[in-house]
């Protein structure tokens, strides 16, 4: 066994020495109750290790066990529904043992080993094999088929292969005979290291938008299947409700949320909801699709950096089954601040804010783990990853923002104003943007309307006329505004009232369709034109807004998707007559 | 018994901090005893280095020397004993009974409680009334949240906590209901306050007062709320009470820290406040909640100040991105009079939806509450519309609103410190402002 002796504890980063030729990002068992911990630098005999429990109790002397191997998630069937720690341990599990705290030093298995699954194998043997085929498939629940992969780091003939039949985890189903003549054992369950990136065959170009059921991202600043996003926000401007509310209605295969030093009320409340809420599309509790890591505020601080390396690994893992996946982490601002903290105890030379010099490459590294891919089994798989950005005092400027800006395609930039005036989701229509509205407008044009693209344009312009005349109105009142200005004033409103404010407690608000997002969008710009040539024509705004038009389409917002496109036809014939017959003012 | 060993050789002294040379066996946290003349002080280890151990002294390190003073380390962590006993007294920072009254004797629990696990929480419901109305009509406070008051200085939350100690009650009289209110770093002349209002209520019963004097140790106020808590926990999940937790002020703990964190040299964080202030608050703060399998409750309102009246300082900006809302107090509204200056737009109770209603309130409650909101949030808009281009600029219907939200603030805000309003009357009283609407 390769061991050596604590010569430092410092909260949770502890120093060793004698540890005989230790690897980096090996794993260790730390003291007396082994708690996990996992080496981060090395200089000469010395090796700076973080713990992944709380490290009460530590004490120089006490021995540290290297383990030979990098810190790994354990992949395979039964991970699904499952809420785990940082480390991989479900929490369920964690209870039964230590009850309803948390305690330092409790072991589980990561999978159940126990549980029987109904393997159906999709192979013959004799054949070749390669990593990250498949070769077989469970059904893990009533929603998701579990494709059995070979681990990506094997690949020579298959010898054999079992029959169909109820396996465990662990039972070896198949064997591998590698080109150096070594056969190796496949079991359901593989390990693998969650620093290291799965391999995929290529990157594809992503083209199909990830649906959010929110309009303002779905419509105005869409994310694509593979795609990454930020959401900056000072707090309470509504990160974890939008988030959550994605990951309950995305239209994503399997669903991922890691929450990452946050609260523990929002964690207990999303198991709930998870467990009670089903998904519209396949009619089954949204549980079934989703994994959740749950790594509170108050559990230790290193594990949120496990965290999220370990939601990413899962996540990666459904891709290379060829499913569309989305990892949600709220939020990664308390992951560079493990970083710095870990930084700062390893006494390296701080950078801006006192964030390791490395910070902008390890939110690189975490964020190019996305995309849409072709798999190493041939299929196309994809995985979107989506991260709340918590910034001191709402402070945009900050390092951590800054370089996750820099690094994803779309930003949700929240604005505490628009939280305080309790326009949710308080995405800030002028600030915010996304790099994909080009991918995805064939998808627009096939799936919904070829009138995305320009209906877009359209609205977003007159948002950014609003902007222009409300800087007016606060220097000199709005007695400055011509009737044309106060009309495109009245359709902004409109638009933000309508179109991007949208109620995520209200079931009949929260998931709005692409096809009743567009049809909204339609009697909104409809309701531009017809205002806009009304007013070129004298006809009298304020005639026009007495007809409560704006209230009509206010309407839309909560009927299901059938009865709103029905009325948008309807209320789109009563906006051209209603305004049509307004008479005419002739000038004086 | 745990064996503990004594050391006399401190070999440095900076600050709240002891370094302690020569040592073997000492354990991170651990609670050492330092013997001063006849007086023992007690430290926590914070950090090892080989033979060399880093002590944080809790009770102020004046008297002790190097090389003369012993250290005794005892193996174990800073642990409290907790009974139901503990009701009706005053305990100081570190849970001795300083009430004149026999010491606290029971199981004793480890301060740092340990943190609880996400799928055995319950996710918080039902309310709490203060009987303050703006608080219970528009930022309810749920049993199990935790909700701060972000004040300023000068500003009367001293007054707003101690109403809500007084009058805080559950709806449903068989539950067994518990306060305890710390205070951290107050004057004597504001303990006073406290002890003759405590009294006055004639709520000893059911309260514990932990008291943390100005002139008593800062450093003693980094374990006080932590002992507040674990206070709390014992009664919460051993005997069933739901416990409402009150800290005031939670800007004195964070100074303390960063105290501790200079002493280190450490780098500092945003305005020499240590970078691990989020975590560490988050310590303390998640210890609300309701865990599976146990009836009763934690919830806490810890009280803040807002240096310069700035809610994006570290200490407010940390707390809000861990609780579970906010309720924030206005100069303006002060200077105007009004009692309790809540800022209504800037306050928040994330679980109000949870715990109103139905079952829990009255049926129109939320109703009311987002009636009341949006219609003081056009009032105030309009208001500041007409202070900029002129009130005749206004609408009549505009002026109205103006008219409710002066209204709202005299009728609904306003209320006397010894009035209170049942849940009943805020929301007829919300009701009836409204009326001016109409
Ligand atoms: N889309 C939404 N619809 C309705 N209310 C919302 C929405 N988003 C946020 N809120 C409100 O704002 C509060 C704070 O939101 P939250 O997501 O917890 O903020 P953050 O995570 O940024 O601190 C919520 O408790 C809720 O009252
Ligand atoms: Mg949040």
């Amino acid at each position: 066994m390769r061991e050596g002796r604590i010569t430092r504890v410092s909260g949770f980063v502890v120093v060793a020495e004698g540890i005989p030729f230790p690897m980096m990002n090996e794993v260790v068992l730390v003291g007396e109750a082994g708690l996990i911990g996992e080496i981060n630098k090395i200089s000469g005999s010395k090796v700076s290790i973080q713990v992944y429990e709380e490290t009460t109790g530590l004490k120089c002397g006490d021995k540290v066990v290297a383990l030979g191997r990098l810190l790994s998630a354990e992949l395979g069937p039964g991970v699904l529904s499952q809420v785990y720690d940082g480390l991989q341990r479900p929490l369920s599990e964690i209870a039964e043992l230590a009850g309803s705290f948390v305690r330092a030093g409790v072991k589980s298995k990561r999978l159940d080993h126990e549980k029987k699954w109904h393997f159906v194998p999709v192979k013959e043997p004799p054949s070749k094999v390669y990593g990250g085929e498949i070769i077989g498939r469970v059904m893990e629940n009533e929603l998701i088929e579990h494709r059995i992969l070979i681990p990506p780091n094997v690949k020579g003939s298959l010898v054999s292969l079992v029959n169909e039949g109820d396996y465990t985890v662990v039972d070896t189903i198949a064997k591998v005979k590698a080109t150096t003549g070594e056969e190796i054992e496949v079991r359901m369950a593989h390990e693998w290291p969650v620093k290291v990136p799965r391999p995929f065959v290529e990157k594809l170009n992503p083209d199909e938008p990830l649906i959010t059921g929110i309009r303002v991202i779905d419509f105005m600043f869409p994310i694509v299947k593979g795609g990454t996003s930020a959401m900056p926000g000072p707090f309470g401007s509504g990160k974890t409700v939008t988030l959550q509310q994605i990951s309950k209605q995305t239209d994503a295969d399997v669903v991922i949320y890691v929450g990452c030093g946050e609260r523990g009320n929002e964690m207990a409340d999303l198991l709930e909801k998870y467990k009670t809420l089903t998904d519209f599309r396949s009619g089954r509790p949204l549980v079934e699709r989703s994994v959740i890591i749950a790594n509170t505020s108050n559990m230790p601080v290193a594990a949120r950096e496990s965290s999220i390396f370990l939601g990413v690994t899962i996540a990666e893992y459904f891709r290379d089954m060829g499913y569309n996946v989305a990892l949600i982490a709220d939020s990664t601002s308390r992951w560079a601040e493990a970083l710095r903290e870990l930084s700062s105890r390893m006494e390296e030379l701080p950078g801006e804010e006192g964030f390791p010099a490395y910070l902008a490459s390890r939110l690189q590294g975490f964020y190019s783990r996305a995309g849409k891919v072709k798999t190493l089994s041939g299929k196309i798989g994809s995985l979107a990853i989506m991260g709340a950005v918590s910034p001191p005092g709402g402070d945009f400027s900050e390092p951590v923002t800054q370089k996750t800006i820099q690094t994803v395609k779309v930003f949700w930039g929240l604005d505490p104003d628009l939280a305080y005036k309790r326009h949710f989701p308080a995405i800030n229509w002028l600030q915010s943007y996304s790099l994909y509205v080009e991918n995805v407008s064939v998808w627009w044009e096939l799936n919904v309307s070829e009138r995305w693209r320009i209906l877009r344009e359209n609205l977003l312009s007159v948002l950014k006329e609003e902007d222009e005349l409300m800087q007016i109105v606060r220097l000199i009142g709005s007695g400055a505004l011509s009737e044309r200005e106060r009309a495109i004033l009245e359709i902004a409103r409109v638009i933000r009232e309508v179109l991007l404010k949208q109620n995520a407690l209200d079931i009949n608000e929260a998931y709005s369709d692409p096809k009743k997002t567009l049809a909204i969008a339609e009697v909104i710009d409809y309701y531009r034109e017809q205002l806009l040539e009304a007013v070129s024509n004298n006809v009298s705004l304020e005639k026009i807004l007495s007809l409560n038009l704006g209230r009509e389409i206010e309407k839309l917002k909560t009927l299901p998707l059938d009865k709103c496109l029905e009325e948008s036809f309807k209320l789109k014939e009563k906006i051209v007559v209603e305004v049509s017959t307004l008479p005419s003012l002739v000038k004086a | 018994m745990t064996q503990s060993m004594r050391y006399k050789s401190i070999s440095s002294i900076n600050g709240p901090l002891i370094v302690v040379s020569n040592v073997q066996g000492v354990k991170l946290n651990e609670l050492v005893e330092i013997e001063v003349g006849e007086e023992t002080k007690i430290g926590q280890v914070i950090e090892l280095q080989g033979n060399v151990a880093i002590i944080q002294v809790l009770q102020g390190t004046a008297g002790i020397s190097v090389g003369q003073s012993y250290v005794r380390f005892t193996g174990d962590t800073l642990k409290i004993p907790v009974s139901e006993e503990v009701i009706g007294r005053t305990l100081n920072g570190l849970g001795k009974a300083i009430d004149g009254g026999p010491e606290v004797v029971g199981e004793k629990f480890d301060v740092n409680g340990a943190p609880i696990n996400p799928v055995m929480r319950l996710p918080p419901k039902d309310f709490i009334q203060t009987g303050i109305s703006v608080i219970d009509g528009l930022m309810s406070v749920i049993r199990g949240q935790k909700l701060p008051i972000f004040s300023g200085y000068g500003l009367p939350h001293n007054l707003i906590v101690s109403q809500i100690v007084r009058q805080a009650k559950l709806l449903r009289k068989q539950e067994s209901f518990a306060v305890v209110f710390s205070a951290l770093g107050i004057s004597n002349e504001e303990a006073d306050f406290f002890r003759v209002e405590l009294e006055r209520a004639n709520i000893l019963d059911r309260t514990v007062f932990i008291l943390n004097l100005q002139s008593d140790s800062t450093i003693e106020r980094i374990v006080a709320p932590r002992v507040a808590l674990t206070v709390a926990e014992y009664l919460a999940f051993e005997k069933d009470y739901h416990v409402l937790v009150i800290t005031s002020d939670m800007s004195n703990y964070c100074e303390a820290l960063r105290e501790v964190s200079l002493a280190r040299n450490e780098i500092p964080g945003r305005r020499g406040y240590p970078g691990y202030m989020y975590s560490d608050l988050a310590t303390i703060y998640e210890r609300a909640g309701i865990v599976s399998g146990k009836k009763g409750s934690i919830t806490q309102i810890p009280v803040l100040s807002m240096p310069d009246d700035d809610i994006t300082h570290p200490i407010p900006d940390l707390t809000g991105y861990i609780t579970e809302g906010q309720i924030v107090l206005s100069r303006s509204l002060h200077l105007s009079g009004i009692y309790p200056p809540v800022n209504v737009l800037a306050s928040l109770s994330r679980l109000m939806k949870d715990g109103i209603g139905k079952g829990y309130t009255r049926e129109d409650h939320f109703e009311i509450y987002a009636r009341l909101f949006s219609a003081y949030a056009e009032g105030l808009r309009n208001k500041e519309l007409s202070s900029i281009l002129g009130e005749e600029t206004l609408t009549l219907e505009e002026r109205q609103y103006v008219k409710f939200a002066e209204a709202f603030e005299k009728k609904f805000i306003n209320q006397g410190v010894d009035e209170e309003r049942s849940i009943d009357e805020t929301l007829d009283l919300g009701l009836e402002v409204l009326s001016i609407l109409k």
